[in-house]
């Protein structure tokens, strides 16, 4: 069944603590490739029955209301995923 | 007490009612499930001279208060984001309304650490806090200057007075964006600022905030803690000494003992 997926990041003005902690502890496993890491958050809506252009624009609403603080970050992606758990045939959306 | 069931505290929960009829303003202190310092803050209001009113965050009205208080802790255990899903509760909303400029007076209402973030989730305050910079648990006290006295929960302060008062937190660290800040500033509503070290990273040294009337303040360190001697930080006169807290309690009960005089205060009653 598919799912709506959101994605928000910290803006890029402000300085992610949680990410500069990744970034300095990557190289400690020896992880050298990477100059900078920021930390965000996905959240996966499940609905049951069709995702609707309603359902769409409630899933957006609740993102930039609820599931992001617009002060602090923005909301980068809202969109329909396939679940890869049921999809079995492993579905790349 | 019907919310005393529903309380996951430790101790009993209706002492705050119980004492002898006190004279002074009513001033509500707000419980969530996860809210840590309510009693704390509870107690600050009566030494203060004071009645606390216990609040449940479920309750859909605010009843007889004239102040309200939303104290620390990590409601919701600070889910999604600190203070986000607070907000969404039936009493945040009867705040918010109360403490709008709208609403004419305007409800004095101050948050504390979890409650300075749910002020602004509700967007009752401006900015938000993020991660301490350093990332760490930073527990200590902690040297503020008062720079705003003329709030309702600042007004028994001298200007630019220094206090030090109890600081407990992980994310602390205020963020506003370049516009907020300078509105901030140009209109005076930086009304607490770290002095010696930053302990979290906040912008400008930023403890604590007004919003443009002066009623809703919130900061980040703790006042309640520092209200009673034998049991606040460290000062000249002797070990945990300090009650540099207490005037942010007396100050809202003396702005509502001088507001009584003025037009009808309207009150939250809902």
């Amino acid at each position: 069944m598919p799912r709506i997926v959101v994605e928000v990041m910290p803006k890029p003005e402000i300085l992610d603590p949680q990410g500069k902690a990744i970034a300095s502890a990557l190289p400690h496993l020896g992880f050298r490739g990477f100059s900078a890491v920021r930390q965000g958050k996905r959240f996966e809506l499940s609905v049951d029955g069709e995702i609707t252009d309603a359902v769409l624009a409630q899933a957006r609403e609740a993102a930039a209301e609820m599931l992001s603080n617009p002060v602090i970050e923005d909301v980068v992606d809202v969109r329909v995923e396939d679940d890869p758990a049921e999809a079995g045939a492993g579905n790349e959306g | 007490m019907a919310q005393a069931s529903e309380t996951p505290l430790i101790g009993e929960t209706d002492s705050a009612s119980d004492g002898p009829a006190l004279d002074g303003a009513r001033i509500g202190v707000v419980t969530f499930p996860g809210t840590l310092d309510d009693r704390d803050a509870a107690r600050a209001v009566r030494i203060a001279g004071g009645t606390a009113v216990p609040l449940w965050h479920a309750d859909d009205a605010l009843g007889d208060v004239d102040a309200v208080i939303v104290p620390g802790g990590f409601s919701y255990g600070d889910y999604l984001r600190a203070g986000a899903i607070s907000r969404f509760a039936p009493l945040m909303r009867r705040i918010a309304e109360s403490a709008a400029p709208s609403a004419g007076a305007g409800l004095p209402v101050l948050g504390i650490c979890n409650g300075f973030q749910i002020l602004t989730e509700a967007h009752l305050l401006p900015g938000s806090m993020i991660k301490n910079d350093h990332l760490k648990f930073r527990c200590g006290d902690q040297v503020l200057r008062v720079e705003n006295t003329s709030t309702a929960w600042t007004a028994q302060f001298t200007d630019d007075e220094l206090i030090t008062v109890p600081l407990k937190n992980q994310d602390g660290q205020y963020v506003a964006d370049a516009a907020t800040l300078e509105q901030l500033e140009a209109e005076g509503r930086v009304a607490f600022r770290y002095v010696g070290t930053n302990p979290n990273g906040s912008r400008d040294d930023i403890a604590g905030v007004a919003n443009a009337a002066g009623n809703v303040v919130g900061l980040m360190p703790h006042p309640e803690h520092a209200v009673e001697a034998g049991f606040g930080p460290d000062d000249a006169t002797g070990m945990r000494a300090g009650t540099d807290g207490l005037p942010v309690f007396t100050s809202v009960i003396s702005s509502l003992a001088g507001s009584t005089a003025g037009p009808d205060p309207a009150g939250g009653a809902a």
